[in-house]
């Protein structure tokens, strides 16, 4: 009996000494443990932001950058705006987001596709594991090879082109494959659709097999489980996906260069031509409006998905 | 409705986790399968509610062979080991769900969720999460969602397993009046003989895939019908005589004086407090100790007989049983 009882007394001593003593000791413990990830966070994200921020009020001409403080940049940042055409800054934006409107309306259902016969269809750890490894074959090469390997196969002689004419379907080559909005869709499709089955697949993982029974047992068609149970409770999945692929195709600039054969305007091709003819002021309001854009895209997607309340 | 399984069957491969069974579950009966896990009771009740494809045999649920048709179209509802609720939906939602999947307006099947989370006294938490409730609630939430559609046979996969046992008790009660008063046949699995004991109106014990008895608790108790159902069940020696099997229930063991003329020396190596009796262990000569049991026979005292003549490890008692109390077992 004693033998029993006193593991029992032991949790009893263990959870009511944190009241007494051990609770500032802990705390400190607690952030001990999260100094190193906020101390690469503070060096590595909120210094650079400030800087940016900072540098983004100073004057600049042809030969200079003068520590000033200055308005002047963001308002060449949307200069012109108020006017009836679209200023640069606007279309560049629109055709920005259009861009992420479209690899999403992609890859979203891909992703969901994917990472929903990962987490159902297969049962072998093994086999999702090496599936795993095929989508992330696009990374096993940097990102430019990636992208010049798609001319070849687009380009106007390309092996699309040349297997099509082949096969008598069309006379003239489609010009359209490459450096086009529809390369730049594809190969953002190409690199993205792995940030978007990696967190739906682990939302889905989680579904307690049961519920679907349950789902069955009570009446619901497939369709209707899809529906009314699996895609609730794979949201806090499509959200972070969806803000990954958000984030990286608003601040893309390779991706629109290369594929769109440098003729395709976007936000991060803007800020990569200022920084290469030294306009640092500029380019770090338009990062800053940028940084600004994307916030806000991301607040109205936790609006809709409270994802603290889901995790 | 009544229930009839035939030769209903199921093989994973070269295993059998269910071979052939037979049995009738009269309407409005509260069958339990028992038996120790792995017996293929869980499999049963699975194949019966639909969600196991029988490999071979039938289901007959009222009138008609239920073959391969769909969980709702069955007329069975399950409620869930570990309850199965939908974590996105309130209790209320919940309980509507079945009818939401049927289409019936908003309005409507909140109202019936509601009068059915009134049935089980959940209708004052029915805006709920699951996460918000506790296991014996969401078990009334599962009850409610599982009775909503009017089901004519409920399948209960150990619905009392994940409660502690003051709410175990409680549920069974619970359970018990509700089937009482829908008259509906419950099809309850339990690996719990006292739980079986309590409930059912007809006990199947079962083990390996197989029935080993089909009967009204006090006919199992009373008569098992072989040596597993037995020593499963409780309460009974397994006593192995040169011309056989026989069980004799513990509290039918006679010590001392009352041995009888047949009786053997036992010595005692176990004193068990129960409160209201004492368990004493028995080890005697030419009696086989099954292999995990600590004594070769038990024989339950009451507490009065024991403290009028109380016995300690060690000693050695003459032991015997009645002839009547001795019943035969087929294998």
């Amino acid at each position: 009996m004693t033998d029993l009882a006193l593991p029992a007394a032991e949790t009893a001593a263990r959870t009511a000494a944190p009241t007494v003593a051990g609770r500032p000791r802990r705390r400190t413990l607690a952030y001990l443990q999260a100094a190193p990830l906020a101390l690469v966070f503070l060096v590595f994200l909120v210094v650079p932001l400030v800087l940016t921020g900072i540098v983004s009020l100073w004057e600049y001409n042809e030969y200079e950058i003068i520590p000033a403080l200055t308005l002047q940049n963001y308002a060449d940042v949307f200069d012109g705006c108020l006017s009836a055409d679209l200023c640069t800054t606007l279309r560049t934006y629109l055709s920005t987001v259009k861009f992420v409107a479209l690899t999403l309306a992609i890859t979203l259902p891909l992703g969901f596709a994917i990472a929903y016969f990962l987490a159902f269809y297969i049962r072998s750890g093994t086999v999702r594991m090496g599936l795993f490894l095929l989508c992330t074959i696009p990374f096993w090469t940097s990102n430019v090879i990636r992208m010049i390997s798609w001319i070849p196969l687009l380009g106007r002689n390309g092996l699309v082109n040349d297997t099509l004419r082949a096969l008598g379907l069309i006379r003239a080559p489609i010009e359209g494959l490459l450096y086009s909005d529809f390369a730049v869709v594809l190969a953002f499709v190409h690199l993205d659709t792995v940030f978007m089955i990696v967190p739906i697949f682990n939302s889905l993982a989680r579904i307690d097999r049961r519920l679907i029974e349950a789902a069955r047992d009570c009446g619901a068609s497939g369709a209707q489980i899809l529906w009314t149970v699996i895609l609730p409770l794979a949201k806090p999945g499509i959200a972070i996906g969806t803000i990954f692929v958000t984030t990286l195709v608003m601040g893309d600039f390779v991706t629109v260069g290369v594929m769109g054969g440098q003729q395709i305007a976007s936000v991060g091709k803007v800020i990569q031509v200022q920084m290469a003819y030294l306009q640092f002021p500029a380019a770090a309001a338009n990062a800053m409006v940028l940084l600004a854009a994307v916030l806000l895209m991301i607040l109205g997607l936790t609006r809709m998905i409270d994802l603290r309340r889901e995790l | 409705m009544n229930v009839e399984l035939i030769g209903l069957t199921k093989r994973y491969g070269a295993a059998t986790a269910v071979d052939a069974i037979d049995l009738k579950v009269p309407s409005g009966a509260y069958c339990c399968l028992l038996g120790p896990s792995g017996c293929g009771k869980t499999t049963t009740l699975r194949m019966i509610g639909g969600h196991e494809h029988a490999s071979a045999g039938d289901v007959v649920i009222g009138p008609k062979a239920v073959g391969d048709a769909a969980p709702s179209e069955r007329g069975t509802a399950m409620m869930f080991q570990s309850y199965a609720l939908f974590p996105h939906l309130d209790a209320r939602d919940n309980v509507a769900f079945s009818l939401r999947m049927r289409g019936s307006g908003k309005v409507e099947r909140r109202a019936k969720a509601m009068a059915m989370l009134d049935l089980v006294q959940m209708g004052h938490l029915a805006g709920r999460l699951p996460a918000q409730l506790s296991g014996g609630q969401q078990q009334r939430v599962a009850l409610a969602r599982a009775l909503v559609t009017g089901p004519k046979v409920l399948l209960l996969d150990e619905p009392l397993s994940a409660l502690d046992p003051f709410l175990r008790v409680r549920m069974r009660v619970e359970l018990k009046r509700i089937q009482t008063e829908l008259g509906l046949t419950f099809i309850h699995v339990t690996h719990s003989q006292e739980e079986a004991m309590a409930l059912s109106d007809l006990v199947v014990v079962m083990n390996a895939g197989r029935i080993e008895q089909a009967a009204d608790p006090r006919t199992v108790f009373e008569r098992p019908a072989t040596a597993f159902v037995a020593r499963f069940i409780g309460g009974h020696n397994v006593i192995r005589l040169p011309d056989g099997l026989i069980a004799v229930r513990a509290d039918r063991i006679r010590l001392g004086a009352e041995a009888g003329p047949a009786a053997r020396p036992a010595r005692v190596v176990a004193v068990e407090y129960q409160g209201t009796s004492v368990h004493v262990g028995l080890d005697a000569e030419g009696l086989e100790r099954a292999p995990e049991s600590p004594a070769a026979l038990t024989a339950i005292l009451s507490d009065a007989d024991f403290a009028a003549r109380p016995l300690r490890p060690g000693d050695t008692i003459p032991v015997g049983w009645d002839a009547a109390a001795a019943h035969r077992l087929d294998a």
